[in-house]
């Protein structure tokens, strides 16, 4: 006890004169922060997350919770998130560990960049009145096309074409298994992509029965633990995706707790109950860019060349030459995932300082991939930390096809980015397999709103393309003279390749 | 049915596959693939109960992601036979490389002579999904890393005195499954989260119908395999890395 309490992180109050002891802060808390003793609700802070159920629940707004009441003397180097990781590692002499992205105040890129909009000259386009092409293929497109012109204007096409995933919308959901987030969650984002005409990942959690009537809308991922890899499986998927890093945590595998593995999780993942699902750091059968090669056709050659097979990896520092490295072994696609991509549980250390951020990576894949000349063997997927349809338009900008999205979605459900995913108490019933949690989540609802935000960016994305004068996603791909970087540095201008707002 | 014979010389493996696919569609129970050279893939994600013999040598994954047909090759094969395989046997009259039985989930491989290195390396089962590796000679470093489930068994055959093994790294992060390795091994040569002891006569009688079939399948006699000592190698806990962090 030599270090002994640390300050409160959340103080959580009840407005006594508010409160009419409808008991539903008891009811909803997981974290065992509410008691009702003596006809007064008595409260633990100290229990408190601020995953913020408790306020949604409550009728009578009679609940606030503030963030560190009392905190340590201020210090702009040793910040008191400093000082509690030193405190909890000298007490335990263990690795740190953390819920969701990156936390650290690192500058966003997307938010030095802007958009262009006509004026006067080459006017806006009215998306209300003009057809706006938002529909987007992904897959191998062919360099050229051999095209044949019979007698009678009647045209042939003779080069064949690799089969293309055909998105509504270039906003897809990321890749989160069934495992780290519960099956209600799942089954809401599979519907809302199947309704929204995009794909939904499954991550490594294999696919649950329940879901087999959305999977002409799942892309199916094979990673290095091949959880729940099965023909049934890789057939069922629109498409494969093999991942070699997340965004989270390059260079690291990932561990599903034990606690997190009940009957239905053993099933898919194809392991016993209890035991932790293991995906070590790299595929014991890929240990070069031939070895992802032989993998990514032995895919192919397991569903007869009908499925395109994406392969994601982290954004680390040099992305452009492995993703170069990709287009080449046969992938019709590659995702690249940001530093701020999202997480259940990742190693603090590497989630807050390994890799980079996408905005970057995408810029130098796009550049590298055109320089030589083989853009067009591969589609390019951006994701990690993509937040708002504003981020989405810049993206593409920069060269990316599509994107993943991850906490939007799960924010769209209700999370409140607590990031606490990891202890499975998720009050939400996203980050749980506890079955009463998992119940709060109407996946009806839920799909609604995870549909509603896919919708809302979409119109949104319709209208920037609209005032940029831009009728079609193709147009906007990699189209960088509609951005221009605002505060950023000469030598970052270069690796986005914009100019800078005024030039 | 009579065997249907396909000569494979000089061709690429997806028309190959194909012709397998088309044959055990219109019912084929036996084929036979003359002049393989390096051909990958062979077998990958194919179903059903044919029996597909092997005359060359096989390019790697060979019945990867297959699910339940037999393979036997008459030679040696590359690397990681058996990768993903869901059931099925692969019997291997030589050795193999890399990876063999890489993250397998049911289904047997028998090689009869040595293998590569990280050889069983995250196998896993689930309930009566066990998959088996059987190694007629060595292995080398790795055997068995991160091993969730099934049975390895390494018989050590090509080895005189049955000096203890020693590869690095056997069955490190295992939390499932078994190993067994005829005669000792080094203790340096144990991976992080895992425990060796003599194998006793109660889990020897588990492995012995394995070795027994083994036997049967390459003709070796085993009765001296049998009365040889055994060291067995499980994981310490189902959760090696439990202890590992903190919560920030």
């Amino acid at each position: 006890m030599i270090i002994g309490s640390r300050p409160l992180k959340y103080q959580v109050t009840v407005d006594h004169d508010h409160c009419m002891l409808c008991g539903r802060c008891v009811e909803n808390c997981s974290y065992s922060v509410y008691r009702m003793e003596d006809h007064r609700i008595r409260i633990n802070s100290r229990n408190c997350v601020a995953c913020h159920r408790c306020i949604s629940q409550c009728p009578r707004d009679a609940i606030t919770i503030t963030s560190r009441p009392c905190d340590y003397r201020p210090h702009p180097v040793w910040t008191d998130e400093i000082r509690e990781s030193i405190f909890k590692q000298a007490e335990s002499g263990k690795i740190l560990l953390g819920g969701m992205g990156n936390n650290m105040d690192y500058p966003i890129i997307f938010d030095r960049i802007v958009l262009d909009a006509c004026q006067v000259t080459n006017p806006s386009i009215d998306p209300l009145r003009e057809p706006m092409e938002l529909r987007t293929f992904i897959g191998k497109k062919p360099k050229r096309l051999d095209l044949h012109y019979r007698p009678g204007h009647d045209v042939e096409m003779r080069t064949s074409l690799v089969k293309n995933l055909q998105l509504e919308t270039p906003i897809m959901i990321g890749h989160m298994s069934y495992g780290a987030i519960s099956l209600n969650s799942h089954l809401a984002m599979a519907r809302a992509a199947s309704e929204c005409g995009t794909f939904m990942g499954t991550g490594e959690g294999g696919l649950y029965e329940a879901l087999y009537p959305y999977q002409d809308h799942m892309i199916v991922q094979v990673a290095s633990g091949r959880f729940g890899v099965d023909v049934n499986y890789l057939d069922r998927g629109a498409a494969i995706e093999i991942k070699i890093g997340q965004g989270a945590k390059p260079g690291i595998g990932g561990h599903l707790p034990g606690e997190k593995v009940c009957a239905n999780v053993s099933c898919t993942r194809m392991i016993p109950e209890g035991s932790d699902a293991i995906s070590p750091a790299p595929h014991h059968d890929i240990y070069s860019i031939e070895d992802l090669k032989q993998l990514v056709r032995s895919l192919k050659e397991a569903t007869e060349w009908k499925k395109p097979v994406f392969v994601k990896i982290a954004a680390v520092h040099n992305v452009a030459a492995i993703a170069a490295g990709i287009a080449r072994s046969g992938a019709d696609a590659v995702v690249i995932d940001g530093f701020r991509g999202g997480t259940g549980a990742a190693p603090s250390v590497f989630r807050n300082h390994v890799g980079i951020p996408i905005e970057a990576a995408i810029a130098a894949v796009d550049i590298k991939l055109r320089q030589q000349g083989i853009r067009n063997e591969v589609s390019i997927i951006a994701s990690g930390g993509i937040r708002q349809s504003a981020d989405v338009a810049k993206v593409i900008c920069l060269g990316a096809d599509a994107v993943y999205i991850g906490t939007a979605a799960l924010v769209a459900m209700g999370c409140r980015v607590c990031g606490t995913c990891y202890r499975g108490l998720c009050t939400w019933g996203i980050a749980t397999q506890r079955p009463d949690l998992v119940a709060r989540l109407n996946p009806d609802e839920a799909s609604r709103n995870v549909g509603n935000l896919i919708q809302a960016w979409t119109l949104e994305l319709a209208e920037l393309m609209g005032a940029a004068g831009i009728n079609s996603i193709e147009s906007l791909r990699g189209n960088r003279d509609r951005l221009r970087g605002y505060m950023l540095d000469q030598e970052m201008l270069k690796v986005l390749d914009i100019k800078p707002v005024g030039a | 049915m009579p065997a249907m014979e396909i000569d494979a010389q000089g061709m690429h493996y997806t028309p190959l596959n194909q012709m397998i696919r088309r044959a055990v569609s219109e019912g084929a129970d036996e084929i036979i693939l003359r002049n393989i050279m390096g051909q990958r893939f062979i077998g990958d994600g194919l179903m059903g109960t044919v029996c597909i013999t092997v005359e060359g040598v096989p390019g790697g994954d060979l019945g990867m992601l297959m699910q339940g047909p037999t393979i036997i090759v008459h030679g040696n094969a590359d690397h990681a036979p058996g990768n993903t395989m869901d059931d099925g046997l692969i019997v291997i009259h030589g050795s193999s490389g890399d990876a063999t039985a890489h993250s397998m989930r049911g289904g047997r491989v028998y090689v009869r002579d040595d293998i590569g290195y990280r050889g069983g390396i995250h196998m896993k089962q689930y309930l009566d999904k066990r998959p088996v590796l059987i190694i007629g000679g060595d292995a080398h470093a790795f055997l068995g890393e991160y091993m969730a489930g099934g049975l390895i068994i390494m018989l050590r055959l090509g080895t005189e005195d049955l000096t203890p093994f020693a590869e690095m790294g056997i069955a490190s992060g295992i939390h499932g499954g078994e190993i067994f390795i005829r005669g000792g091994i080094e203790d340096w040569a144990l991976g992080f989260g895992s425990v060796c002891s003599p194998a006793d006569p109660p889990q020897m009688e588990t492995i012995r119908p394995y070795i027994l079939d083994f036997c049967r399948h390459f003709g070796l006699e085993a009765g001296p395999v049998l009365s040889s000592p055994f060291t067995r190698i499980a994981p310490v806990s189902t959760r090696p890395f439990a202890d590992k962090y903190t919560w920030e």
